[in-house]
């Protein structure tokens, strides 16, 4: 580093530091919560379950079920992206009987 | 044909991780497939220093269980869409990561993958033992330091004798990536020297990659150096390590003492 460099460093605050200091904080009030079968257990159902449900209705691939996640501060953002291809939707349809009770 | 490299040690916090997720990050830059894969059950880390933590769903235990597929556990880089993390799990028993597991999954990533980067545990137990087996490849990454050499002398013997290439009478490709060096220290003999290491361990040399506050900074933000500062020395040792894992022949960078004038005259004030 040089003079210049750690002159002006020492007015700035130290950036990466308070990004690592808000990752961790983030991190392991989740890894926490984990421990007493939190957060991962509860996706691990909802997958399940999901998968289940659309099976019901459409015959898709479960690689077209994308789960995302993105854990946050104060709340956890939860993606659920289906492709559901036309196959899948013929599927639907002539499995449907007009009586069929969903 | 897609790549399995082991990036291992013996010796623990000597940068596997750190180098796992910089070569990875390099070799996807390229536009080449790259999956990064964490073996560290119970303690990963790659997660973190990718900066893909808080966007973990599945893991690898979780994908040789049957209870994902691969693809559902598969993390995509946000920065560079060729870059995909599988993590480990961080709270089951190492003992579910079986070898046919292991197997299945090793296969399905080389379909799908040019370059699988295997993240080892420190240690030579089982978990060290799973990380190798499948690979083509080993970055020993090394400290300048006796002991770190001493237990990279022991993983190069498993690499010769305990891997599925060792067994079909095949040879793991391996190549040393000597790190955390500090090149005055090493000019100061307080630090064993590129020369010495290489010597003793006699193995091809990958890079030398410097001690660095770059890294650390990375670290911080979740980035891998070679995306965090691209230009910086480590990163330029890492992009050049890539460069001869990839069959190139370039001469090895050796990190000198790069100090400017006024670094020298204010070295007190400095780092
Ligand atoms: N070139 C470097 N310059 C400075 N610090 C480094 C360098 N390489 C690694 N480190 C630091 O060393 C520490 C250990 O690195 P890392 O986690 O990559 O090691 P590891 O071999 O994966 O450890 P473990 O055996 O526990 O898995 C980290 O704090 C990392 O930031
Ligand atoms: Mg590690």
């Amino acid at each position: 580093m040089s003079f210049l460099d750690s002159f002006f460093s020492r007015k700035r605050p130290e950036a990466s530091s308070n990004v690592a200091r808000d990752r961790l904080q983030i991190l392991l009030a989740h890894e926490r919560q984990a421990q007493e079968g939190g957060d991962s257990t509860l996706l691990r159902t909802l997958h399940a379950e999901i998968l289940e449900v659309l099976a019901r209705h459409v015959s898709i691939d479960e690689d077209n079920v994308q789960i995302k996640m993105d854990r946050g501060q104060k709340c956890s953002k939860l993606e659920i992206d289906i492709q559901v291809p036309q196959s899948g939707l013929r599927a639907q349809v002539s499995t449907m009987t007009p009586n069929e009770d969903l | 044909m897609a790549k399995i490299v082991v990036v291992t040690s013996g010796k623990g916090g000597v940068g596997k991780t750190t180098t796992t997720a910089a070569l990875g990050a390099a070799l996807a830059r390229s536009g080449q497939n790259v999956a990064v894969v964490d073996f560290d059950v119970g303690l990963r880390n790659l997660d973190l220093i990718m900066g893909v933590e808080r966007r973990v769903v599945f893991d690898l235990i979780n994908v040789i269980q049957g209870e994902a597929t691969l693809h559902q556990a598969l993390i995509r880089d946000k920065r560079c869409d060729t870059l995909s993390i599988l993590p480990a799990s961080q709270t089951r028993d190492k003992d579910a990561l079986t070898s046919e597991g292991i197997e299945r999954v090793m296969n399905e990533l080389r379909e799908r993958f040019d370059w699988i980067l295997c993240d080892s545990p420190a240690g030579i137990e089982r978990g060290a033992q799973l990380a190798m087996h499948h690979a083509d490849h080993a970055v020993i990454v090394t400290n300048p330091e006796v002991s770190s050499v001493r237990d990279s002398d022991r993983i190069i013997g498993m690499l010769d004798s305990q891997t599925a290439r060792a067994q079909k009478g095949e040879t793991v490709e391996k190549h040393l990536l000597l790190t955390r060096y500090d090149p005055s220290r090493a000019s100061r003999g307080e630090m064993l020297s590129v020369e010495d290491v290489v010597g003793i361990l006699s193995l091809p040399l990958l890079g030398v990659i410097p001690e660095s506050e770059d890294v650390l900074k990375a670290s911080n933000v979740g980035a891998p150096v070679t995306f965090a500062s691209p230009e910086s020395v480590p990163a330029l040792a890492y992009f050049e390590a890539v460069a001869r894992l990839e069959g190139k022949d370039i001469p090895v960078t050796i990190p000198t003492e790069k100090r400017g004038l006024f670094d020298r005259i204010f070295k007190k004030r400095g780092s």
